[in-house]
């Protein structure tokens, strides 16, 4: 298989290890008085978009910043619950830059880009460095160290965390150092303001359309460069862990616009979510994966099983991830343990009213933990209540906001029963496709974070997706844009009264305008949900090519139903959050039908993209490298019409091998 | 379509903008679980008002799991409404009674404009954590994280400080609208770390200065404000703002004269 024409990685050359330390030391730079009048566009502020503004401007280059939001600090890279990776190695138990690099490919089922991974794992640490720097409150150990601890797919003990708030303070982190940029005036920061398209002059993105969500005014903004960080596309699936706000507009507009969209197929199902509870639901919550840690995940050994969890005695269990996967054990990367649990509760064994669902218990390290503390404090034949006591007190210091979270929603106590917990779409590893400076195929146009398709794979390791946002907004665009940036020094801002961003600015007018003119009978939400109900059947956990087929021609009906009949109430000039939803919407029911493409393309099973024909004997997933070893880049031509174009995965230091973990 | 078997009369605050003004408005929300959000609880009263070509009810909202801070609705007099520890999106219909009447008013304050309806303005936050909100510290300065040891309770605390959501309750909460206990959160936070020694004074004096210019108002010790906080955030942190400030103004007149 040869690489497209169209697609050129600019993976530099030389050994693993050297490839970015040399390139890091030989890129172009742009000198400090130049940088004074470069101006670069930065799209979201979630940690890929809240450390690139304010890395950029502490550099020097004039930042302008959006995000729908009232505030960058509620980006949704603040709901990330468990950890964040590093190759720090302070735990002494092994890990290393490579150790880092090869749980990262392998998790992600052989289907990532070497050179960006081996990135990933050697800027890693200084992540770490720079949070702890910002005054991040990372928990620690009594001598005052970094405590660690482990998440899926790994061996070792690499996760940094803030107990199951990390992705709020290192989002806070990377907000504090933003807002200390907007103070200095090197950053403006443009707050409740949605993107509503790229503005292209002479093949190069020069800017964006602009909607100021209080006034409805739509505005146009020049930069000599623009940074997609706008997070994933979870929520084409209605209900996901995702914010009621993510959406793929950004992307999708600058696909529309000429940048490839990579593997959009891949979607990562989290195991462990609380469950649906009726058909009311707005969202999902996700339940760490770092519970994993200390919870053990069964169901009953008998179908329907009726009794009450504690009813029932520890030898009619089945600990079926242990019992599949011994190594691993419940620590299995989330699309195993996900398709684990998929696989009970069709086989009849799940729990709860739905029976949708499987146990996570605490109960055993509860008394595991109880016992330590009682060995420390010098207790001698404790009772057992003293021994649960002392364990809750533990577990509550390392999970009590998700036991709490877990209880309001459920109104059960996990402290007392198991959790019920069922997979949810949580994280998209597909995206905006990038080379190794992370541009698009757009020139001047970048995507950063989960935005883009580069670093997972088929599937993302747990506390993977908080280090990949921030090593590219800390420690990979304020390098890899000086290769771009450096022949930009003589580009004058171009004037936004260009033909270009006038023409860009008129066909988001007439969006709106037909949008609001329709005044169909169904409201936006609704479509929302059928289009999500689609996409769960059929290009869920599971998918196969008969399945995938009527997908597509559903989707397609359903994209004419909505511009027939949608209902958007209220007007352009105004705060109308339905016609927000709207244009998402819109744009979500056009990379649905994608998705389906990609997913009916991909004649194998990998990471988060299981097609039911392509299955080993034992159920896991079965890969074809002779024949899908590549990245598919999607190149939008016209309205359901996609050309492929393909980037050969190219495997110089890793064994392409069936993933095994048990 | 029914949810639920719940029955509740809503008053909500109604505004077309910031410069008009606003009344309650009546509505009923019929079929409800009590197993629905307070937010899903109003996307249900929305999809009823679209489908009668009526205008639906604006608000806040984002994640819906208690982290974002964007809800930030005042439920009967309350911030996030009757329950304590949660924000408005964890709250649930099973704390109402069917036959319940609801009010539901934005956050006032003049520190927090209405957009519309329940939606308000609350960039005041993000100016004065522009104002010193953070530690001067540029990407790529920093040395190996375990260099900085730091007591764990001290840890600790500065976490527990820093779990702030920026949500606002606080200040709608209080009859001064005082923004102390969420400035003084962040104060804390940076306090109580040796990461945040150095600009410890300029901080606490650059972020009360700009919560003044904001127009926010005094504290006097009510304490509604850590009541009403979804995150619990202690009173403690005011009282140590105020040691932080009186020592910086010591010290800055030490160095004046």
């Amino acid at each position: 298989m040869a690489t497209s024409s169209k697609l050129n990685a600019k993976i530099p050359d030389g050994t693993l290890e050297s490839k970015w330390t040399k390139y890091r030391s030989t890129v172009h730079l742009v000198n400090p008085a130049n940088k004074r009048s470069l101006e670069i566009i930065v799209v979201g502020t979630g940690l890929a978009g809240s450390s690139a503004a304010s890395s950029l401007a502490e550099m020097g280059y004039k930042v302008k910043v959006f995000c729908f939001q009232d505030s960058p600090r509620r980006a949704h890279s603040i709901a990330a619950q468990g950890g964040v990776n590093a190759a720090k190695n302070y735990q002494n138990d092994g890990d290393s830059v490579y150790r880092l690099f090869y749980d990262t490919i392998k998790g992600g089922d052989y289907r990532a880009r070497e050179a960006n991974v081996h990135r990933l794992a050697e800027v890693s640490g200084n992540i770490i460095d720079q949070c702890v720097a910002q005054g991040v409150p990372f928990a620690r150990e009594y001598g005052g160290t970094l405590s660690n601890r482990s998440f899926g797919g790994t061996q070792v003990q690499r996760t940094f965390y803030a107990a199951g708030q990390t992705g709020q303070q290192l989002l806070l982190g990377a907000y504090s150092a933003l807002q200390r940029q907007v103070g200095m005036g090197a950053v403006k920061l443009m707050a409740r303001h949605e993107m509503m398209d790229v503005v292209n002059i002479d093949g190069k993105c020069r800017g964006i359309i602009a909607r100021d969500l209080i006034t409805g005014k739509l505005e146009r903004h020049f930069g000599h460069a623009v940074l997609l960080c706008t997070g994933g596309y979870g929520n084409v699936f209605y209900l996901s862990t995702n914010a009621m706000g993510c959406n793929v507009t950004a992307a999708w507009k600058a696909h529309k616009k000429g940048a490839f969209f990579g593997n959009p197929c891949y979607t990562q199902i989290h195991p462990t979510c609380i469950p649906v509870s009726g058909d009311h639901q707005s969202k999902l919550t996700l339940m760490s994966e770092s519970l994993r840690n200390d919870g053990r995940i069964w169901v009953p050994k008998k179908q329907g099983d009726t009794r009450r969890p504690n009813e029932i005695p520890e030898e009619e269990r089945d600990y079926y991830l242990e019992r599949r996967y011994p190594a691993f054990g419940n620590l299995v990367p989330r699309d195993v343990a996900s398709r684990a649990a998929k696989e009970r509760c069709d086989a009849g064994y799940g729990v709860g009213t739905s029976k949708m669902a499987v146990y996570l218990d605490f109960a055993f390290n509860t008394a595991r933990y109880g016992t330590i503390e009682a060995t420390k404090n010098n207790l001698h034949n404790p009772s057992k209540e003293e021994i649960i006591r002392l364990g809750k007190e533990v577990v509550k210091e390392k999970y009590g906001n998700l036991f709490d979270m877990y209880k309001q929603i459920t109104g059960e106590d996990p402290y007392e029963i198991p959790m019920r917990i069922y997979p949810a779409v949580h994280y998209t590893m597909g995206g905006l496709w990038v080379d190794y400076n992370l541009m698009t195929t757009v020139p001047g146009l970048y995507a950063l974070g989960e935005a883009n398709f580069s670093d997972h794979g088929a599937n993302r390791l747990g506390a993977s997706a908080l280090m990949q946002g921030l090593a590219d907004g800390y420690f990979v665009i304020p390098y890899t844009i000086g290769d771009y940036l450096s022949d930009e020094i003589r580009t004058k801002s171009i004037p936004t009264d260009h033909e270009a961003f006038v023409k860009a600015e008129a066909e988001v007018q007439e969006r709106i305008t037909k949008l609001l003119s329709i005044k169909g009978t169904k409201s936006v939400d609704s479509f929302h949900k059928r289009l999500g109900k689609i996409m769960w059947d059929k290009c869920g956990m599971a998918r196969n090519a008969s399945g995938l087929q009527s997908a597509i021609l559903e989707i397609q009906q359903l994209k004419k139903e909505f511009w027939l009949d949608v209902r958007v109430p209220g007007e352009a000039n105004e705060f109308n959050p339905e016609l927000e939803k709207a244009h998402r919407v819109a744009d979500f029911i056009e990379l649905g039908e994608l998705m389906c493409i990609d997913a009916l393309t991909r004649n194998e099973s990998c990471g988060g993209h299981f097609r039911e024909e392509y299955q080993t004997a034992d159920g896991e997933a079965l890969r074809d490298d002779d024949n899908y070893a590549y990245v598919a880049a999607w190149e939008y031509i016209a309205d359901s019409n996609f050309e492929l174009h393909k980037e050969e995965l190219k495997y110089e230091n890793i064994k392409l091998a069936q993933r095994n973990y048990a | 379509m029914s949810h639920g078997n719940m029955n509740l009369t809503l008053k909500v605050w109604k505004q077309k903008n910031k410069d008009t003004k606003g009344r309650f408005e009546t509505y009923h929300a019929k079929g409800i679980s009590p197993d629905m959000s307070f937010l899903e609880m109003f996307d249900v009263v929305n999809e009823q008002l679209i489908t009668e070509n009526k205008e639906p009810i604006a608000f806040d909202h984002d994640c819906r799991e208690g982290i974002c801070g964007a809800c930030s609705m005042y439920i009967n007099g309350r911030p996030h409404g009757p329950k304590g520890g949660v924000t408005t999106c964890q709250l649930h219909m099973r704390s109402f009674k069917s036959g319940d009447t609801i009010v539901v008013e934005p956050w006032r304050s003049a520190a927090f404009p209405v957009i519309k309806d329940l939606a308000v303005d609350r960039s005041s936050f993000d100016r004065i954590i522009a104002a010193g909100g953070f530690v001067n510290v540029n990407t790529g300065n920093a040395k190996d994280a375990n260099n900085i040891l730091i007591n764990k309770d001290h840890a600790d605390e500065a976490f527990n400080a820093a779990a702030c959501i920026g949500c606002g309750a606080c200040v709608a909460a209080c009859k001064n609208s005082s923004a102390m206990l969420f400035v003084s959160a962040k104060v804390s936070q940076l306090a109580l770390l040796p990461q945040g020694q150095i600009e410890r004074e300029d901080r606490v004096l650059n972020m009360v200065k700009q919560m003044d210019e904001e127009g926010f108002g005094n504290c006097t010790n009510i304490g509604a404000c850590e009541a009403e906080c979804p995150k619990s955030i202690s009173l403690e942190n005011i009282a140590r703002m105020n040691r932080e400030y009186s020592s910086a103004i010591l010290a800055q007149n030490k160095l004046h004269h």
